[in-house]
């Protein structure tokens, strides 16, 4: 029986070949079909030359996780050939340049070879070098459409769009579509036992990455300034805010910008100019990854204690140290909860989606400025650099900035003594001023020393330890304005749970629902925000065994659940991905299930 | 504290044309050494905003780490201040000015925190051309741990413990001028009468303005030997000139020999004389300034007074092409897109 909208497929390219925007052409035909559809791009530290890949997993059912198990390969990199013939499926394909006859250490028995000679196509059709290393890519899209059913017109619209402006390069695109289709009906079986099928399985969802999300939910915050320094995969936020920024923020009259953008000497400037700018009343950010949080600490600790506010968006790549670069993880929690020595806590938000990226870079804001304190948003390169079908943006037409507690000049006038660091709500929240607010009255001396609730300097072990009680009710009162935690039933029907966050989302769906096939019923909570709402205690004391799936190696949610909520620690089993790549389900599934054997036996 | 300040205002303290006494800039009470240079140069910020007629309100005063960066408590008390991380003032000043274009900034710093920890910020600000007032409170030596040596402590110079410096001094005033920074001053803080309108200059200066201020250390670097003391530099110092600063709509009243003085307009309309002692090199002259600084330094002499001055380069918002308006003025009318204007992003990413 054909399997319909039901498979992976792997593109294995060279890095710096054009291949990027074939492949994603390919991706985006199959969207445009109406079938959900997961993109992976898996990509060296490297800008020309080093083995890259791209992988799509299509599925009718919407998991929208990594699958292990590759049906079709379509190979046009010798270097890393044998690496990819051998993981193919059995049964699976493999697509490959023909020109040259295939070596046989390549060969297995139990997989099918689609060879097409893409080199030769090429000389014989264009005579522009460029072109002809460029068309192999788009042959072999042309004779994927024709195996998998992918629709020409939905191929031939998306070209237009491409080059709309540059309308000549579309005919030579058509004509290297139309050589693949071609050569796979005359010279392949026409069923591979597995294609695409038209659905109406997106609705009016977006395709679209973290990063540009992020981008553009600062620009929707109102940010003003952002502060950045290059490293992957953080560095396309950046670079969003900026295009988003020219399109929506250019003053129509002036000309001038409603913005200011600095590529910064390092990581530590570029946190100090997002405080700097803060501490002045203007909302601003910065973009970063492991490495360069560890740089901020510093200035974390600072805004922490001089309570700054700060938004900082790091996109998690795989650590220790420089690590994998290019590579997903979810490794910098205890970095980042706990950014900076002596007693901190910081504000951490977890997006697992595109949507939420936008929606919770606008809520880091308003925390910031609410709370006074830096706020962290942790995605990770996985959710940041890749594709993923998303909910559409959102924005509450009447929805303001939520500013936080700054006095006015009339307000400063109209009180006996202003006291930065007084609690006078006793939510551990003081007031600020911005500078310039009042000729003489409301200035004061923020820094990273102790000092008394006016701000002035001192020594005093009673007035430090009030100050430091003071900043504990202040996250107690977090603890009710962060994002709450999801979960996945209306009521607990199981005494088992799943604890996830970020972009281990779709992984772990898929696994509760493959679960819930077998009769196993699961409880699920998705954390969203540090520090923990009450309702993750409630939900840890009403479950016997909680699988705490994360990807990183010292499952440190887990841990960070064990030090806040003085959980025993037998009762939450790590789950654990730690080799780069993105969870799966598969290997949810294969980690807990020992687990379950031992509760039954 | 041992001291108290009197609350007690004389009824007949001058008043500024903007109707503030003097007091009114002044800060805490400073904490430094008795005779510690820093307080001069405290109290020459205070003179210069007073006599600038500086709405207090409109300045921050941002600083790292080190007494020298203490001082801002002490003075300009109605100003916001910023006692940042060490080595991080500049980037904190960088945030401050994208967020607000329209304040004065500032940033008080030391030898140890510019030189040393900070230099890779310090470089930068300059590079931006930051609109700020950068100044060095430079004594040689790291006080506030007990006077170890610092970058800019001279080759040879003997601490108080008797050892001798065996490295090369960085030199920051010659090095920002390399960097391009677009006002470079030095001087000295036992010389009120030319740093006061250095310091005024700096704040009419629309870019970054540098002023390295030698500054005694009375406790752990004013001792024989150190190239620090307030001995050795009244010896060595070379006065290049007095600088009268004229701000903005006042008569020029001063008289000068012809050939002796030189005007520099600043952006804002004000005048800056300068009555030349030295007439070797041209403060106009990046070249002839840095060729200046050189033969000073060959010449164990330290050159003060305005050593260069560019009027006309772009700073940083001017660079960026930011909105006159400060930014951090804004609200939903100006930063808001409409919801319009997401639903066609949306659309354009199906």
């Amino acid at each position: 029986m054909v399997k319909i909208n039901d498979f992976v497929l792997r593109f294995a390219n060279v890095n710096g070949t054009g291949s990027a925007s074939a492949n994603s052409l390919f991706a985006k035909a199959i969207f445009r079909m109406g079938i959900p559809m997961a993109p992976k791009n898996i990509f060296p530290s490297n800008i020309q030359g080093l083995p890259t890949w791209y992988e799509v997993r299509v599925s009718e059912k919407g998991y929208m996780g990594r699958r292990e198990g590759i049906d079709l390969m379509v190979c046009v990199n010798p270097q890393s050939m044998l690496q990819d013939v051998k993981s193919v499926k059995t049964g699976g394909f493999f697509m490959y340049d023909s020109t040259k006859p295939i070596h046989h250490e390549y060969l297995r028995d139990d997989i099918n070879y689609l060879g097409i000679p893409l080199m030769a196509m090429c000389s014989d059709n264009y005579t522009d070098p460029r072109q002809r290393q460029l068309f192999k890519n788009i042959i072999y899209v042309g004779a994927l459409a024709q195996l998998l059913h992918i629709e020409f017109g939905v191929i031939e619209q998306l070209l237009k769009e491409q080059f709309a402006g540059k309308e000549k390069l579309i005919a030579p695109n058509l004509k290297a579509i139309n050589l693949g289709m071609e050569y796979a009906a005359q010279n392949f079986v026409q069923d591979l036992g597995f294609r695409c099928e038209r659905r109406n399985l997106i609705g009016d969802k977006i395709l679209v990455t973290g990063n540009s999300s992020c981008g553009l939910g600062a620009v929707y915050a109102g940010a003003t300034v952002c502060a950045w320094y290059p490293i992957t995969p953080s560095t396309s936020v950046a670079e969003a805010f900026e295009e988003y920024a020219e399109e929506l923020r250019v003053d129509e009259a002036t000309g001038e910008n409603n913005f200011a953008i600095v590529q910064a000497e390092d990581e530590l400037a570029a946190i100090g100019m997002v405080i700097g700018a803060n501490w002045n009343g203007a909302r601003a950010f910065t973009a970063t990854s492991g490495p360069g949080v560890s740089l901020m600490q510093e200035f974390l600790g600072l805004a922490y204690f001089a309570e700054v506010p700060a938004v900082l968006v790091d996109v998690q790549r795989t650590g220790p140290s420089t690590g994998m670069p290019t590579r997903t993880q979810q490794s910098d929690i205890f970095i980042s909860a706990y950014a900076s020595h002596g007693d901190t806590k910081q504000v951490c938000l977890f997006p697992s989606t595109p949507k939420e990226c936008f929606e919770m870079t606008a809520d880091a804001f308003d925390l910031a400025e609410v709370l006074q304190t830096p706020v962290i948003l942790l995605t990770d390169l996985d959710l940041g650099m890749n594709d993923h079908i998303s909910e559409p943006y959102e924005w509450k037409e009447d929805r303001k900035f939520k500013r936080g507690k700054v006095l006015t000049a009339d307000q400063l006038d109209s009180m006996e003594k202003f006291g930065r660091y007084l609690d006078v709500d006793g939510d551990g929240i003081p007031y600020r001023t911005y500078p310039g607010t009042h000729p003489n009255k409301g200035a004061f001396f923020t820094r990273g020393t102790s000092r008394d609730e006016y701000a002035t300097y001192t020594e005093d072990g009673n007035i430090y330890k009030l100050n430091m009680d003071r900043l504990t009710t202040k996250w107690n009162t977090a603890k009710e304005m962060v994002p709450a935690p999801e979960f996945y039933q209306k009521q607990n029907q199981s005494s088992m749970g799943l604890i996830f966050f970020g972009t281990s989302n779709h992984s772990s769906e898929e696994a509760m629902d493959l679960f819930e096939q077998n009769g196993l019923m699961f409880d699920a909570l998705r954390i969203k925000a540090f520090p923990f709402a009450p309702s993750i205690s409630d939900f840890i004391s009403s479950h016997d065994k909680i699988f705490v799936i994360e990807q990183n190696r010292d499952a440190q949610m887990r841990s960070l659940l064990i030090l806040e909520l003085e959980v025993n620690p037998s009762k939450l089993v790590p789950i654990l991905n730690y080799d780069g790549m993105p969870i799966t389900a598969d290997h949810i599934i294969k980690h807990v299930t020992p687990h379950l054997a031992a509760v039954h036996n | 504290m041992t001291y108290i300040r009197p609350a007690f205002h004389h009824p007949d303290l001058p008043l500024n044309e903007i109707g503030f006494t003097r007091k009114e800039y002044e800060g805490a009470l400073s904490t430094l050494c008795a005779g510690c240079g820093h307080d001069s140069i405290s109290a020459g910020i205070i003179q210069a905003c007073y006599d600038l007629n500086i709405q207090p309100h409109h300045v921050a005063k941002l600083s790292g780490i080190g007494c020298s960066s203490k001082t801002p408590a002490y003075f300009l008390g109605n100003s916001h201040g910023f006692n940042s991380v060490h080595g991080r003032m500049p980037s904190v000043a960088t945030g401050a000015y994208l967020a607000n274009r329209d304040m004065i900034y500032f940033g008080v710093s030391g030898d140890g925190d510019t030189a040393s920890i900070g230099m890779g910020q310090f470089v930068h600000a300059i590079r931006r051309n930051l609109n700020m007032v950068y100044i060095v409170m430079n004594n040689g030596c790291y006080g506030l741990t007990k006077g170890q040596d610092s970058a800019t402590a001279d080759e040879g110079s003997k601490s108080k413990s008797g050892s001798v410096n065996p490295f090369q001094a960085i030199d920051l005033a010659s090095l920002a001028l390399e960097l391009g920074a677009t006002y470079v001053a030095q001087s000295f803080s036992g010389d009120k009468r030319q740093l006061i309108p250095l310091i005024k200059a700096a704040v009419a200066h629309k870019g970054f303005a540098f002023i390295n201020v030698i500054s005694p250390c009375v406790t752990f670097n004013n001792n024989v030997g150190s190239t620090k003391s307030y001995d050795y530099v009244r010896e060595h110092i070379e006065a290049t000139g007095t600088v009268d600063f004229v701000p903005i709509m006042s008569e020029i009243k001063t008289d000068y020999n012809e050939g002796d003085h030189q005007q520099v307009t600043m952006h804002d309309g004000s005048i800056l004389n300068l009555n030349k002692l030295d007439h070797s090199w041209d403060p106009l002259d990046r070249i002839s300034a840095a060729n200046a600084m050189l033969r000073s330094r060959e010449a164990d002499e330290i050159l003060t007074g305005l050593i260069y001055v560019n009027a006309e380069q772009e700073n940083l918002h001017e660079i960026l092409g930011t909105s006159k308006k400060p930014l951090n003025k804004m609200t939903e009318k100006e930063l808001l897109p409409s919801n319009d204007q997401l639903q066609k992003i949306n659309a354009g990413l199906r």
